[in-house]
């Protein structure tokens, strides 16, 4: 869902050091400036991630005068920059999207004889209010804004999308879920 | 801010409209506010544009009634209905809808001329609207001469220069790239905006109607109406 999922933290600090060695604190401003989006870093996983990163070598500490853990520069060796380079060059794998909570409300709603329109209108009502709200960040954004925003943008559309094909494919949904000819009305599962 | 308390701008009641034995229109219930923006959402022959039209005036439900401003339109005579539209309404459509012998700044000076504003006058507003919406470089071409987005630009500058109470726009970036749409709408909503406008916005595609503050949606002539929350 993220581009920068968690795992990619490491790497993400990580290429932000090859620009030269920095505090702690200063990498974390320059993430959450760059790619927090309103999920912004805890100072403990900065410093438990670059802990990590300095264990596996592909950093190392400049320490200066007077110590704790602001006291600290860190620098990329040449092992992380490899990292980086290597990590760049993978492709992500694709989210496959197959295990979907909307469409096991939907079937659980045919099974049990509730309204599935009802649940896909009050989604399509939720997506649409993030919607919006990406679209005004959008409009009053810079270009790095709106890259992220559409990201956010063209995802939420396509779960909409599917949601009108169910919408419209709701009566065949039922019939094939319960066993019964399309289009019949589907009794409660429970005695 | 709109609100529900309010009394609705245009209100649309229990309509059925058939053509032929194909029912567009099965009880469809709408209100529109004053200012707000509202997304007509819903599959493709689910009667969006039919109600389109009978809430601007165009054309008149079965059974059912559609008041402006407190007015029922089915109570005027054609030639108020006529002057309402000119006067009160604008519109876009997805695309054709500019005069192909005139220039793009006659497009939008029309409307005005059409009123009774004087030439210069008319071309004044018009070429302060075009500039708004970003096409000042157009204003001298034909319509065929300029490019789809630039077109729109047009259309949604000609449908605000006589500062209508509601816009009605029919899939108005539908024959557009995304990139060209996102444009259009920025423009036109900010526009919009400005001039206190209501818009009625029909489209089918979720980032369009994600420039609207509510939706409602169309299915098999019927209306799913998203409420205020207050
Ligand atoms: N002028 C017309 N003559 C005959 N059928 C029409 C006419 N206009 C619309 N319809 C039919 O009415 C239904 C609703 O159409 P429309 O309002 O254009 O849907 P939408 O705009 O949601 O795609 C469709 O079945 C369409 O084929
Ligand atoms: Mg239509």
């Amino acid at each position: 869902m993220c581009i920068v999922a968690v795992m990619s933290v490491g790497f993400a600090l990580l290429g932000l050091l090859e620009s030269g060695p920095r505090h702690g604190y200063d990498l974390k401003r320059s993430y959450d400036q760059r790619f927090g989006q309103g999920r912004t870093l805890h100072y403990g996983q900065v410093y438990s991630t670059l802990a990590r990163l300095l264990k596996n070598g592909l950093v190392e500490v400049e320490s200066e005068p007077g110590d704790g853990p602001d006291r600290k520069r860190y620098a990329i060796t040449s092992a992380g920059v490899t990292d980086v380079a290597t990590w760049l060059s993978q492709a992500e794998r694709p989210e496959p999207y197959l295990q979907s909570t909307l469409y096991t409300k939907v079937v659980l709603a045919l099974l049990t004889g509730r309204d599935a329109a009802d649940v896909l209108d009050a989604q399509r009502a939720e997506h649409l209010r993030l919607m919006r709200e990406l679209t005004r960040r959008k409009t009053g954004g810079d270009l790095a804004d709106q890259l992220v925003c559409d990201y956010a943008l063209f995802h939420l559309e396509a779960d909409l999308r599917w949601l009108e094909l169910t919408a419209a494919r709701l009566d065949q949904l039922a019939g094939q879920v319960t066993g019964h000819a399309a289009g019949q009305v589907v009794g409660q599962v429970h005695p | 801010m709109v609100n529900s308390a309010n009394d609705p701008l245009l209100a649309a009641d229990d309509l059925h409209l058939s053509f032929g034995s194909t029912q567009a229109l099965n009880s469809a219930s709408l209100r529109v506010y004053a200012g707000e923006v509202l997304a007509l959402m819903g599959p493709s022959g689910s009667g969006k544009s039919t109600l389109l039209h009978c809430l601007a005036g165009i054309l008149t439900p079965d059974t059912g009634r559609v008041t402006y401003a407190g007015r029922d339109l089915s109570a005027m005579s054609d030639s108020e209905r006529s002057a309402l539209r000119r006067t009160e309404f604008g519109f876009v459509f997805q695309f054709g809808q500019l005069v192909p012998e005139l220039t793009c700044l006659e497009n939008v000076a029309l409307p005005l001329r059409l009123a009774g504003v004087g030439r210069r006058q008319a071309q004044g507003a018009a070429a302060g609207w075009l500039a708004r919406l970003e096409v000042a470089d157009v204003a001298q071409k034909r319509p065929g001469q300029a490019s789809g987005g630039q077109g729109q630009r047009v259309a949604v500058a000609r449908a605000l220069v006589s500062r209508p109470r509601v816009i009605f726009a029919d899939e108005p970036t539908g024959a557009l790239d995304s990139l060209n749409g996102e444009r259009v709408m920025q423009l036109f909503i900010a526009a919009a905006r400005d001039t206190g406008a209501a818009v009625v916005l029909v489209t089918h595609e979720p980032r369009v109607a994600a420039y609207s503050g509510r939706e409602a949606v169309v299915r098999d002539g019927r209306v799913r109406e998203q409420e205020y929350a207050l």
